[in-house]
């Protein structure tokens, strides 16, 4: 009963930890727009000529005669409401531009996040119980310049080789109908997977190595449990903590690279949207995706966090003794 | 035939300077508590774990370890399996290293049982919960929903003995099972152990460093020193006269707590520091250290082990030593000095 | 003991792999190395001036005359490769170095005051945590528009919390530490203690943590550069000249992207290597 009040506690306290986080958050993002040389308004218009709607459709979303905290309290209450102005590129709501865009960027980041979750948790494994053999040197050797390739230079080749030397990939475009999009996606996803396949790799042999030296694990081989399970159920099961909280941390430098893979596949997304509305100079878009972004890495971080104790039970005996 | 026999034995792992274990041959019967006593660093705890096919990675292994007829040395993945599920079992030192942290007890005591045998899960929790209670578990059935770190270090050695329980086993092998532990909980363990022991007859090697538990406990003693074994004698002969200047040495360096109101004999240390896996020496290990080692003598060849009366001992001197009954152990007590017994 | 057992004792395998493992860090210094004098000397080393194209040159192989071939502009790929070392080593060099700079100062007086001064850095570092530096250089660009210098600030701030982290924790770690209270007790200022005495204490592994900083800004800014945001053309930068080989490339032409990429891996894996094995080797454990 008090372990499961504590919990509860410790819940609530890392969610308001998360609104608070946000709420900075939001305010930075906001403030960025007064960091431009020159009048906001205009800035915000600057380079096409607006509508005397569009101006005060501006004025009523930023409220440039109020008091700065006003303003933000308006904007705020604004994107609480999905409500993130309007796009002078689109003439649409800057929510419906992002909302029509997302499905593909979920698609590409969905098929990445599982490749690089099974490929690099079994990479990390191989490497581990293989530690020392010439598998396991590879494998290192493989994630060293895997990490040190970013996703440009991921396209860039394999588009070269599988999309124009061999054709097998289709290089450009976001396919239609569901087996194109898929056949689509490959390519791109791969591209996206590589630097954080590899860190997923390095992060799952390091924790799986920690857990083998463990004495538990000597201890369940003493009784007669299979290598195989011990493994399983000991080893991984255990190492699973480390993977999550350091996989977790790698979610905001994902979701930039929509941006770089999207661009170099000529795929529509969000990620896209991101680099062509700050080449269109259409300031509300960008703000939106930036807040997005880094409102979902602090989302998907204090989920981890609420679970981390059901991965691993001393956590929240260590939350609730502090 | 022995319930386990270790026939010279010998472990080496590559870039060490002499081998972790070094023709070891050890024997313990059914029903029979024996201890294998030394300081750390000297092979016990990898004696032990050889005993259920262990053996450290990378290690060249040659001889035998037989338990129950089964040969350990090479043997496959089934039958060292055969051996952990039936035969011997092992009670480690530090149950808070041994328990996986992130599972609950009764994960920890039902996995071979639910894994290894297919019982169900109601029948499993019942046996852990009456393994729990033949251990001096109070309220078993709760304990099996907790994690290790909710139980004190006492409690979770006592979930570690049930657990070795859980195999039935006719051998069981304690690496310094109560190390770890308080003083007091150190006694209720000794106890459990004990009473565990005689009622199922089980064959027991108790490793350790403290020679005077290990006479509490055992009928028969086996020292051992970087990587050899020195020593053997039934407790009683080991204490009334110890043969190896090493055993005399543990024998006056550690207080006599059997014996609280006689006088207390003064305590004298064994100069310098064991032997690590990177020194070698090309005759006695313990030359280096001994009152009575004799240049030219004791670190020519390793000493052999040979019958010394009702002992076996792994000495130059020993014969010369043992011409006087108890000589090496009042000498080690310091109160005989070694220059006049090598004039 | 068996001859088996002989064999093993003495086993190479051991000094093989520490052979190994220095081999592959000392030619990575060694890239490093080359890659800096590059940079230093690339006007005197690059064999064409890559900011002129020749018409009619577009898009050729490898020759006597374009070692490496040229761009679709009939630029000279090895001379814009050996130029391109100039803007991919100044970019993270500014980034590091306000960054470091920065994150000691942050970190020592966090360390230092501690209390809730500590605490609430230590959210706002949590907060900044969570701009990923690609999307901050973004933002920057969004604001003040292309270029490099608005973006290189950005990547600096976002990359300070690492620094400070580690700077905070290597020096609560050290304070503890009972040289530092005898400096304190013989009337030596906070400031002279932690500048003076701390720092070189901590400094080696601080440098580690900014070489291999110094290695993810150069992939950052090249990716900047790659979406057209970053090194404006006709600069010569890696990062730009794999963003204009990209049509290239589609024709059935890589050579000229691939080169520049194929440098970006390179140098960024020589940081890493380097930075993580001082970092090992500090840290006294072997990779």
């Amino acid at each position: 009963m008090r372990g499961a009040i504590a919990r509860a506690l410790r819940a609530l306290r890392r969610l308001a930890g998360m609104a608070a986080t946000l709420l900075v958050t939001s305010f930075l993002v906001f403030s960025s727009l007064y960091l431009a040389p020159g009048d906001p308004a205009s800035f915000l218009v600057r380079g096409r000529s607006a509508s005397p709607q569009e101006l005060a459709e501006i004025r009523r979303q930023y409220g440039f005669d109020e008091p700065f905290l006003v303003r933000y309290g308006q904007w705020l209450e604004g994107v609480l409401h999905g409500d993130f102005g309007r796009s002078y590129l689109f003439h649409q709501d800057v929510s419906s531009v992002i909302w029509s865009r997302l499905p593909a960027s979920l698609l590409l980041v969905g098929v990445s996040a599982l490749m690089i979750a099974v490929v690099g948790v079994a990479a990390g494994m191989v490497g581990a119980l293989r530690r020392g053999t010439r598998t396991d040197a590879t494998l290192m050797l493989l994630v060293t310049v895997g990490a040190a390739a970013p996703a440009f230079v991921a396209a860039l080749l394999l588009r070269s080789v599988f999309g124009v030397r061999l054709g097998w990939f289709p290089t450009i475009g976001n396919g239609s109908g569901v087996l194109d999009r898929l056949h689509h996606v490959v390519l791109p996803a791969v591209a996206l997977s590589v630097t954080f396949m590899a860190l997923v790799t390095r992060v799952t042999r390091s924790a799986m190595l920690d857990e083998l030296r463990r004495e538990h694990v000597e201890v369940a081989l003493s009784r007669g449990t299979p290598r195989r399970t011990v493994i399983r159920r000991h080893v991984l099961r255990n190492a699973l903590g480390p993977i999550v909280t350091v996989s977790a941390l790698l979610v905001s430098g994902m979701l930039v690279s929509t941006a770089i893979v999207e661009t170099a596949f000529g795929m529509s997304g969000v990620g896209s949207l991101l680099v062509q509305s700050v080449n269109q100079l259409d300031f509300q878009v960008v703000q939106a995706i930036v807040l997005l972004v880094v409102a979902a890495f602090v989302v998907v971080n204090a989920l981890v966090d609420l679970v981390h104790p059901l991965i691993d039970p001393r956590v929240a005996a260590a939350g609730s003794a502090r | 035939m022995a319930l386990l026999e270790y026939e010279s034995l010998s472990i080496a792992l590559p870039g060490m300077a002499r081998p972790v274990l070094d023709g070891i041959s050890l024997s313990v019967f059914a029903g029979e508590v024996v201890a294998l006593v030394g300081e750390s660093g000297s092979g016990k705890s990898v004696t032990a774990r050889a005993a259920l096919g262990l053996f450290p990675a990378g290690a060249g292994i040659d001889g035998r370890v037989r338990v129950d007829g089964t040969d350990l040395v090479g043997a496959d993945a089934a039958s060292l399996r055969a051996v952990r599920t039936t035969k011997a079992s092992m009670i480690f030192q530090d149950p808070r290293a041994g328990i996986n942290p992130v599972r609950r007890i009764g994960d920890f005591l039902t996995e071979s049982l639910r894994l290894g045998r297919g019982w169900s899960k109601d029948r499993a929790n019942a046996r852990a919960v009456e393994l729990l209670t033949a251990v001096g578990l109070p309220d078993p059935a709760r304990h099996l929903n907790q994690y290790p770190h909710e139980l004190s270090g006492g409690m979770l050695q006592r979930v570690m003995i049930a657990a070795a329980l859980t195999a039935e086993p006719r051998l069981l092998l304690c690496d310094e099972p109560t190390t770890a532990l308080d003083v007091s909980t150190q006694a209720e363990i000794m106890a459990i152990l004990g009473k565990l022991q005689r009622e199922h007859g089980l064959g027991l090697l108790l490793i350790t460093h403290d020679i005077e538990l290990a006479a509490a406990a055992c009928d028969r003693i086996y020292v051992m020193y970087a990587g050899r074994i020195v020593e053997t004698a039934t407790t009683a002969e080991l204490f009334a006269a110890p043969r190896h200047p090493y055993t005399a040495g543990l024998l006056g360096s550690s207080p006599p707590l059997s014996a609280p109101d006689g006088p207390v004999a003064r305590l004298t240390p064994i100069p310098g520091a064991p032997m690590g896996l990177l020194d070698s020496a090309p005759g006695c290990s313990f030359a280096s250290r001994c009152r009575f080692a004799r240049p030219g003598h004791c670190d020519q060849s390793p000493p052999p082990l040979e019958r010394q009366g009702p002992a076996l001992v792994a000495c130059h001197r020993a014969h010369e030593l043992t011409a006087t009954p108890g000589a090496v152990a009042v000498a080690a007590a310091g109160s005989l000095s070694p220059s006049k017994e090598d004039s | 003991m068996s001859a088996q057992i002989a064999g093993v004792v003495r086993g190479p395998l051991t000094r093989l792999r520490a052979l190994g493992g220095g081999w592959l860090q000392r030619l990575c210094l060694l890239l490093l190395v080359l890659f800096v004098l590059v940079s230093l000397f690339a006007p005197w080393l690059a064999p064409q001036d890559p900011t002129f194209g020749g018409l009619g040159a577009g898009l050729a192989g490898p020759s006597a005359d374009h070692w490496l071939g040229t761009d679709q502009g009939g630029h000279d790929t090895f001379s814009a490769l050996i130029e391109g070392t100039r803007t991919s080593l100044a970019g993270p060099l500014a980034v590091v170095l306000f960054s470091t700079v920065t994150g000691i100062a942050v970190g020592l007086f966090t360390a230092w005051r501690g209390g809730w001064i500590d605490t609430v850095v230590g959210r706002m570092l949590d907060i900044v945590f969570a701009f990923p530096a690609l999307l901050l250089a973004i933002l920057a660009v969004a604001i003040f528009g292309k270029g490099m210098t608005a973006p290189v600030l950005a990547m600096a701030i976002a990359y300070m919390p690492y620094t400070a982290r580690l700077v905070r924790g290597l020096a609560v770690q050290e304070k503890a530490r009972p040289y530092i209270a005898a400096y304190r007790v013989q009337g030596h200022s906070a400031m002279f203690v932690a500048v003076r005495r701390l720092l070189p204490n901590i400094g080696p592994t601080v440098l580690a943590q900014s070489t291999v900083n110094f290695g993810y800004a150069l992939l950052d800014l090249a990716a900047l550069s790659f979406l057209g945001f970053g090194v404006q053309p006709p600069t010569p930068d890696w990062g730009a000249m794999i963003n204009q080989g990209q049509a290239a490339v589609l024709q059935g032409e890589p050579l000229s992207a691939i080169v520049p990429a194929v440098a970006v891996v390179l140098v960024v894996v020589a940081f890493n290597v380097v930075g993580e094995s001082l970092g090992d080797r500090l840290a006294g454990r072997d990779s």
